[in-house]
Parts: structure tokens; C-alpha cells; sequence
């Protein structure tokens, strides 16, 4: 922008920023609006959106409030950070649900407009405290944001509540100044997104710039930042949520196998982003199945995988357990399938809206009888995708369902991704089998895999099921000595796939005092509290676990060199319980469940309470 | 979809689709029957043995796959409907058939029957109702008459029990009829109707349990009653029953009733014109009600067959007209679509 006003711009390496308001006031959009503008800046970011269960919770309260927390710099993050240095908050019940949060000194702009008696009521505030001094030591900026979206839209031929609804993009204009974001960005996503609806263009587009340049005429702001571009990897980049990233993932995994993509699923937050991606892509041969129930889901992925597809069923806790006795089905069947959990706080109900990793030994045990599965964890929202196909590929080349385990944080999080070429991409695929003569349904291939026979050809004609089978004729049996081997073949299968997965590599020295061992979701969090924790002199190290089941080989002999293990999760400690078991080692365990990711400084308190301040320092 | 039609003349007999498993129902079980004529059947529909496929659930019926030498799944208690569609979807040139029966269909297995009703997908379902639980010796079934006394009702069941045909004409099925095991005749002509309908395909039968609920439809299969306890559907003729054929319905706003031919009072043109073609469903469940009703005969054969979009030719013309719209997809784009930048490092 040309014409900007004298306040002189300060350079910072990393911000936290969070816009939070009414669930209708817009936030999420607003966030991820400037997330796209900071993306394609060239900082690294990451995305926290936080919003409420309820579709339309009751305007003004603290349970209406939704928030969207970025974080983005001119270095590499991992996380969408811990505290922001910058709130925007839309009504009093948004700064008080978040005013704990944040930094001591952070920035606040409220929209004074809505600070007013009804909604310190509604908030449940007793004075206001824009006044009563409870905002001392923060920057406070009040903006009549409302009644300036106002004035800037009196021209528009839109209702009242509509030119109230463009408030938001006001709003936006504002941090695109303080930050100095360009408005390109989102004028054309305007552009596009409303393409048949000029008049709301133009509200938007003026309310935006009216935001921008409020910023630059008046002087109430006394400071102005930029954040220069990190130093990512060469190559081209989006930005890409976990749930679109599993999307992409297993229509990549489609493409590479030749196998069609199937999708069996019924809606649940937070996995439904998943259904509404792939449903879109039918120009890939992709068939959604919106199914009448969880059970259903999963059935009829268990039918499509025995019609030779690519089958997959996607839900979240609840879901994973009305799926568990067909999970055994595929088990018994030996067909492919994969169900993607993304997990969210329980149990029951639980947190629907918030993340959490407990559903870590319902995924490894949660079904009646010897009945194993491999299980994977994706890390980041990037990593859905080459988890989505790895997690294909193990399901078709040892013929058994997979479950691959994401959570809320990661599945609705963002992040810049180095976009892969479809060339670099594994190409795998389980061949048909074809060849009637002397053909077996439970014969075995070197993996202990059985042929993948479909309906449809010729002289394979065989019968599958839950009753248990001999092994290589597939026919029914209640023989003692068949049930053992048949039991034991299973499981050798998941131990095959150990030969098949690279081991897990070790961030920092492969020995010493302190190891700590994540999962899934928390790579992020885990990674930036082990690089402070060793900028201020700890020798620790980490490893970040993707394969569950199988572990990965080495794994027995990473844990062996090191003195404390310290597993860090968002459950009661599911991964230490089953790492104890497994290798007879001893753990230290973390356990934090609050919905949200762990705090990075949460985690580096406890590495430097277990090293004691003594450990080389 | 159209499912695969063998041009050649096919020379498959009932015996090509017997399988090597000993049957292992109870002697003088109705399923026998049912697997006689569906053997006998099969041969004359013009599919290719390969492209059959039996997909079951859990209880006797849903042994059924192993008998017939075509594909088969044996899957969980009340899921066969759901798996079935999945194959469907994925395999539409696939003709898929579900067996089942009185508790796994009609009980656990419910929600997935009323919305394959709905959706229309296009699988042939068997249900070998014999209103007992037979798997689990003796307890009374979701189509069990209130008051039968079982193992597990000893003072007599207070539940009221599902009409399956009433069930499937209220979600909508496009064919639903009705046989009797021991008709084989009638019975093959169902199966036959059934396996050549396009789109869901509802097939009641009342099927004999010999063990625990011998003789549940004597009243309807033995000659000396059959011919005044049951009434044929044929599609444009008058539903007209009884030993001399002196019987007939007619709608009394919308209720059913029996009148006499012999008295005068009225003709065969009183009588209700059976129409199996009927868009809407509304007559047809007034008639799948007189089963209920013992003062009515109870009906067999067709009572609605209707033609509308399956949902797989739906699903499969959603993705021609996609396709053609957006071209065929290109992984390399869509990795790429999307606000994207370059990082020049």
C-alpha cells in the first residue's frame, strides 16, 4: 500500500494471533483468510482453530464464543503457540474466555460496540473491563468496529444484519495493516466465492479496505509489524488442514495402486471434512457412500474391499466404537480396508469440537477375540497425507485393515506444505489374483498375505466370513489346531509389516539421560519444547512414533540406550502402557487432557524437572 | 447399470451351482426348499456364474452362501444389507443377493434394510421368515405373533411384531412380493422376478421351522385350508380366493373386506384389479395389511413393482457427468490446486 502513515514498522520473528467472537460473527473465516495471505507470504504458520459444539450457541455467552489462534514466522514452528501476543476480540464474552491466555503485555482490540451492559451480562461480567482495570499492562485498542463497518456500508443495498455480518472483514483489514499483509489476497477470494453475489463483494471488499486503512489514517495504533518470510525448502507450497491432506492422501493412494477409492462413512465432527473432500472428487472414479450408520460405514467399505476397491471408512471416537465388531470382520476376512479415526475427547460424547489421543488402546484392543490390526499415527496436517498412504498401501499388501489414528488439533490445524510431485510418490499395488488353477482363497504369499480373488472372475467362486477358516482352503473350521495357527498367522502378519516400515530416527544423540517419546498429534509441541529445552543446555532426545502397530524394529533398542524415557500424551498413558508391555522398560509419563495441544513450555518444565538442572548444565 | 447379460446361450444346470459343503440345516427345514429353487432359478437369468454373489448375515438362513457355488460372504449379525451395497457400489455389473432372516433383517439388522429400501440400491433381498430365532434355539423374533410362548417369552411375548412387507412397501421398496417355501413353483417365480426387477428387490419367505415353530403357517400351505387362508396377486386380475374361486376384495374406503360372488350382490368387476405398477405404494400396503387381519386371506406373489433411478445408476451417471465436466482427474492438479506459492530457499 502506497500512502502509509509514519508509524514506524518493527520487525519480529514470530506472532500469535488470535481472532475470537461470536460463532456468527465469522472468526474462522477471518483466520483463515489471513493464514492464506501470511502463507503465501512465505512465513510458516501454524492454525488453531477453537470453536464451540454447539452450532449457534446463544449470542454473547462465553459457550457462543468461537477463536482461531495462529501463530506465524520468519523461522520454521511446529506449533500454533502457546500464548498470543495479539487478541482480537469481537465482544466482552471473547475477551474473557480467552484473556487468560494470552501474553501479559499482548495486544488487545475489542469492539467497543459490543461492550455494553447486555453483553457484559450475557458474558457473565460484572463490570466492564475495558474500565474496571483488569486489562492493566496490556495495549489496549478500542475500536467501534460495528458502527465504523456501519458507516463505511450505508451506501450498500444490503439489509442492516447484513452490512453488521461484513464487520468481521473490517476486522481483518485492521491486522493486515498492523501486520502489514497485502489485501490482494482475499479481495480475490472474495471475488470467487461470491461470484454471483456482487453486492456482498463489495461490502466486503470496502470493509475490508475501510479496516486497512483506519489503520493507516488514524493514530491510535502506535506500533506496526512485519514478519519476514521463513526460510522454508525450495519448492511449491500450500496451505493444508489434516482432514484435506487425508483426503488427498487416499485419492493419491488410488491413483498409485489403480485400485478404485471407496468411501463408507457416516458424518461425525471432527471427520466429516473427509466425506464433503472426497465427494467432491468424482472425477477420479472416487465413490462416497454416506452411509445410515457407523456400522454401516465400515460394512459396506468390507464389501467394496471384497469387490477389489480401495476401501475406506472415516469417523472419530464414538464412531470407532459402533465400528469394532466389523473391524474383527476384515480382520477374520483378511480384506483391506482402512478407518481413519480422528480422534476427539471422550469418551461418549466427550469434547466433540476438541481433540485429545485416548483412543490409542481402543484402536490396538477394542474388538472381541485375537484380533490385531495395524495401527498408524499421522503427526502433522501434512503428514495425513503420506500417512493416508502408507496406511493404504500396508492394507493391500498384507490384505488387513489398518487404522490410521489423527486427532481434532491436527485434522482442522494448518500448516505450509512443500507440495510432493505425483512422480515422487510410491506406486504399489496388490495384483488381483486371476488364475483359477490351483487357486486357494487362504492360500499364502511371502507376507502371509492371501489372494485378493473379486466377484466377478471367472472360476475363483469362493466363500468368505466371520465364522473362522482353514488356513489355505478358506473353508469353515472348528479344528483346535487350524484356530491356533490361524490366531498366530494374524498376528505374524502384523509382525511382517515391522520388515516393511522404516525404523524411527532419533532427534538429537542416539544415548543419554533423557528420551522423549511422542505420538501422532503432538510432533509439533513435542519437537519445540525439546529444541528450548536444549537451547537452554539440556541433552535431550526425542523420537516421534508414526507406527504403533507394528513399532517400528529398532525401537527396543532406542529405548534400551537411554537412562528415562519421558511419553508424553494427551490421554492417561495409553502409548507408555503398551511401550512398558512391550519392551519391559520404565516410563515417565505426561498426561495432560484438556482438549487442546499441550503447552510447549508445560513440557519443557517437566524435561527440566526430570534432568534436575544437573544434566550438563 | 444394467447387470452383465451373457449374449450366448448359457449352459449353466441347478448343478453348477451347488457347492462341495454338506448342507447343514435340520432335516425337513424350509431352507432346503429355498435353495432348491433359487439352484433351479439361477440357471435362467442369463448371469454369468461369476457375477453372482450371496452376501448373509447371521442365523440359519445366512448359511445359505455356503450351499451355492458362487461368490459368498457370511458376514455379522444384521450387516448383510450394508455389505451388500458396498459391493454394489463398488462392482455394479455384480448381481448381489442378500439372505437373510426374521432376526437378522428385522431386528438387528433394521436400520440397514429400511435405508437400502430407500436408496433403491440394487440388491436382491431373501428373508427366510420363520418368525422364531432358530440359531439360538427358541426365543420369539421381531415377526413372532404377540402372546407366543418361547424360551424367552414363558408367559407369553408382549412385543407386537413387524409386518416385513408393510416395513418394506413403507420404505419405499420398488419390488416386494411375497412366497411360500413349500409352493416351489410359485416360489421360483418370485426368485425369478426378483433377480430380473432393477433396484431393490423385497422377497418374503414364510419358511418352516421344524425344531421350534413347526407348523407356523400350516393354516396357509396345506391344501385343506390354503385355498380359503390365502389369495394369489396377479397384476391386472381381480383378486379373487377360495376353493371355488367365489371370493373377492374389494376397498371400502381403506379398508379391505370379503365379499361373496355367489349371491348376487356382486360381480368380478367389484373386485379390486391387483396393480403391481402403482406409482404410489398406498394400495399396496393396504393389502400387505390384510395379513394381519384374520379375517382376510393372507397375500402372496407381487405386491408392487415399480421402475425409478437405482442408486447406482445414479451414483454412476453423477460420475460421467462430473467427469465430463471437469475431465478426467489428474492427481498432479489436484496436488497442486489451490492457493499455492513458491519458496525459491
Amino acid at each position: 500500500m502506497e500512502n502509509e502513515n509514519a508509524i514506524p514498522v518493527q520487525s519480529l520473528e514470530t506472532v500469535t494471533v488470535m481472532f475470537a467472537g461470536d460463532s456468527g460473527d465469522g472468526m474462522q473465516l477471518t483466520g483463515s483468510q489471513f493464514s492464506n495471505t501470511t502463507a503465501s507470504l512465505g512465513n510458516d504458520l501454524n492454525t488453531l482453530p477453537d470453536y464451540p459444539a454447539e452450532i449457534r450457541a446463544p449470542i454473547g455467552t462465553i459457550y457462543g464464543v468461537s477463536g482461531f489462534q495462529l501463530k506465524f514466522s520468519s523461522t520454521d514452528i511446529h506449533t500454533p503457540g502457546d500464548s498470543p501476543d495479539v487478541l482480537v476480540a469481537m465482544n466482552p464474552a471473547a475477551l474473557k474466555k480467552y484473556l487468560p491466555s494470552i501474553k501479559k503485555n499482548a495486544t488487545i482490540i475489542a469492539n467497543i460496540d459490543s461492550f455494553d451492559a447486555k453483553n457484559f451480562k450475557l458474558a457473565g461480567l460484572e463490570s466492564n473491563p475495558l474500565e474496571d482495570g483488569s486489562l492493566n499492562g496490556y495495549r489496549v485498542y478500542e475500536v467501534p468496529i460495528t458502527s465504523l463497518t456501519q458507516e463505511a456500508l450505508k451506501d450498500c443495498k444490503l439489509s442492516a444484519k447484513e452490512i453488521v455480518r461484513s464487520k468481521n472483514f473490517f476486522a481483518l483489514g485492521i491486522m493486515y495493516w498492523m501486520f502489514s499483509r497485502p489485501m490482494e489476497p482475499t479481495l480475490k477470494w472474495l471475488e470467487q466465492k461470491f461470484k454471483n453475489k456482487p453486492e456482498i463483494i463489495k461490502a466486503n471488499s470496502i470493509a475490508l479496505k475501510a479496516g486497512y486503512y483506519f489503520g493507516d489514517t488514524t493514530e491510535i495504533f502506535t506500533a506496526r509489524y512485519e514478519v519476514l518470510p521463513a526460510r522454508l525448502p525450495k519448492g511449491t507450497y500450500r496451505s493444508i488442514s489434516g482432514n484435506e491432506a487425508t483426503a488427498i492422501g487416499f485419492v493419491a493412494a488410488s491413483v498409485q495402486s489403480g485400485h478404485q477409492l471407496y468411501l463408507g462413512s457416516y458424518p461425525i465432527t471432527p471427520a466429516s471434512d473427509i466425506l464433503h473432500y472426497l465427494t467432491k472428487y468424482k472425477n477420479f472414479g472416487v465413490k462416497t457412500f454416506q452411509a445410515e450408520d457407523e456400522i454401516a460405514g465400515i460394512a459396506s467399505a468390507i464389501g467394496a474391499a471384497f469387490g477389489g476397491s480401495l476401501a475406506i471408512t472415516t469417523t472419530s471416537g464414538p464412531g470407532l466404537a459402533l465400528k469394532t465388531e466389523a473391524a474383527g470382520l476384515a480382520v477374520m476376512t483378511e480384506l483391506p480396508i482402512v478407518i481413519v479415526n480422528v480422534q476427539r475427547g471422550g469418551p461418549s460424547t466427550g469434547l466433540p469440537t476438541k481433540t485429545e489421543q485416548a483412543d490409542l488402546l481402543q484402536a490396538m484392543y477394542g474388538r472381541n477375540g485375537e484380533s490385531p490390526v495395524a495401527v498408524l499415527a499421522a503427526s502433522t496436517p501434512s503428514d495425513c497425507f503420506y500417512m493416508a498412504l502408507e496406511a493404504s498401501r500396508i492394507a493391500m499388501k498384507f490384505m488387513m485393515p489398518v487404522i490410521l489414528l489423527t486427532d481434532g488439533y491436527i485434522a482442522n490445524g494448518t500448516e505450509p506444505w512443500r507440495i510432493p510431485h505425483e512422480s515422487e510418490l510410491p506406486k504399489f499395488n496388490h495384483e488381483l489374483e486371476t488364475n483359477p488353477e490351483g487357486f486357494q482363497p487362504y492360500s499364502r504369499d511371502e507376507n502371509l498375505s492371501r489372494p485378493w480373488a473379486i466377484p466377478g472372475t471367472p472360476g475363483l467362486e469362493h466363500r468368505v466370513g466371520g465364522l473362522e477358516k482353514s488356513n489355505i482352503t478358506g473353508n469353515v473350521s472348528y479344528d483346535p489346531d487350524n484356530h491356533d495357527l490361524m490366531c498366530k498367522i494374524r498376528q505374524d502378519k502384523i509382525n511382517k509389516i515391522a520388515l516393511d516400515i522404516p525404523d524411527v530416527v532419533i532427534d538429537g544423540e542416539d544415548e543419554g539421560e533423557l528420551l522423549v517419546v511422542g505420538w501422532g498429534g503432538t510432533s509439533g509441541t513435542l519437537t519445540e519444547a525439546v529444541a528450548r529445552a536444549r537451547r537452554d543446555g539440556f541433552k535431550v532426545s526425542r523420537i516421534h512414533l508414526k507406527y504403533i502397530n507394528p513399532f517400528p524394529k529398532n525401537l527396543g533398542d532406542v529405548l534400551s540406550k537411554f537412562d528415562k524415557i519421558l511419553v508424553p500424551e494427551i490421554n492417561l498413558g495409553q502409548l507408555s502402557k503398551i511401550l512398558r508391555s512391550t519392551y519391559i522398560v520404565n516410563t515417565i509419563q505426561f498426561n495432560k487432557m484438556r482438549g487442546l495441544p499441550f503447552k510447549i513450555n508445560d513440557v519443557k518444565e517437566k524435561i527440566e524437572e526430570i534432568l534436575g538442572g544437573s544434566n550438563d548444565k | 447399470m444394467t447387470n452383465k447379460i451373457n449374449v450366448n446361450e448359457m449352459k449353466l444346470t441347478p448343478k453348477d451351482f451347488k457347492s462341495d459343503q454338506d448342507v447343514r440345516w435340520c432335516p425337513g427345514c424350509g431352507d432346503y426348499s429355498i435353495l432348491a429353487q433359487v439352484q433351479r432359478v439361477f440357471p435362467t437369468l442369463g448371469i454369468n456364474k461369476e457375477d453372482f454373489v450371496w452376501v448373509s448375515g447371521i442365523g440359519c438362513s445366512s448359511r445359505f452362501p455356503y450351499y451355492m457355488d458362487t461368490y459368498g460372504f457370511h458376514s455379522i449379525h444384521g450387516r448383510a444389507p450394508a455389505i451388500a451395497t458396498g459391493l454394489k457400489i463398488a462392482h455394479p455389473e455384480l448381481s448381489v443377493w442378500v439372505a437373510t432372516g426374521d432376526g437378522d433383517l428385522m431386528s438387528i439388522g433394521g436400520n440397514h434394510f429400511i435405508h437400502a429400501c430407500r436408496k433403491n440400491i440394487d440388491i436382491k433381498m431373501l428373508l427366510f421368515n420363520n418368525e422364531i430365532y432358530g440359531l439360538t434355539k427358541g426365543q420369539y423374533s421381531p415377526t413372532s405373533e404377540k402372546g407366543k410362548i418361547t424360551k424367552s417369552s414363558p408367559y407369553g411375548s408382549i412385543d407386537y411384531p413387524f409386518n416385513p412387507t408393510s416395513l418394506a412397501l413403507g420404505s419405499n421398496a420398488t419390488f416386494v412380493a411375497r412366497a411360500m417355501d413349500r409352493d416351489t413353483k410359485h416360489l421360483q417365480k418370485m426368485i425369478e422376478r426378483a433377480g430380473k426387477h432393477k433396484g431393490l428387490a423385497f422377497l418374503e419367505i414364510y419358511q418352516n421351522c421344524v425344531i421350534f415353530n413347526d407348523k407356523a403357517f400350516e393354516e396357509l400351505s396345506e391344501k385343506e385350508t390354503k385355498a380359503e387362508t390365502t389369495i394369489y396377486l396377479e397384476h391386472g386380475k381381480p383378486m379373487i380366493f377360495g376353493k371355488e374361486r367365489d371370493k373377492g376384495i374389494i376397498l371400502e374406503g381403506f379398508e379391505p373386506k370379503v365379499v361373496s360372488l355367489k349371491d348376487g350382490k356382486y360381480t368380478e368387476d367389484d373386485i379390486i384389479k391387483h396393480n403391481e405398477t402403482d406409482e404410489s405404494p398406498v394400495r399396496a400396503f393396504i393389502l400387505s395389511h390384510m395379513t394381519d387381519d384374520p379375517n382376510l386371506p393372507t397375500p402372496f406373489g407381487v405386491f408392487r413393482q415399480v421402475l425409478k433411478e437405482t442408486y447406482n445408476e445414479a451414483l454412476e451417471n453423477q460420475i460421467t457427468t462430473v467427469t465430463e465436466k471437469l475431465g478426467k482427474g489428474d492427481l498432479e492438479s489436484l496436488l497442486f490446486s489451490g492457493n499455492t506459492w513458491e519458496v525459491s530457499g
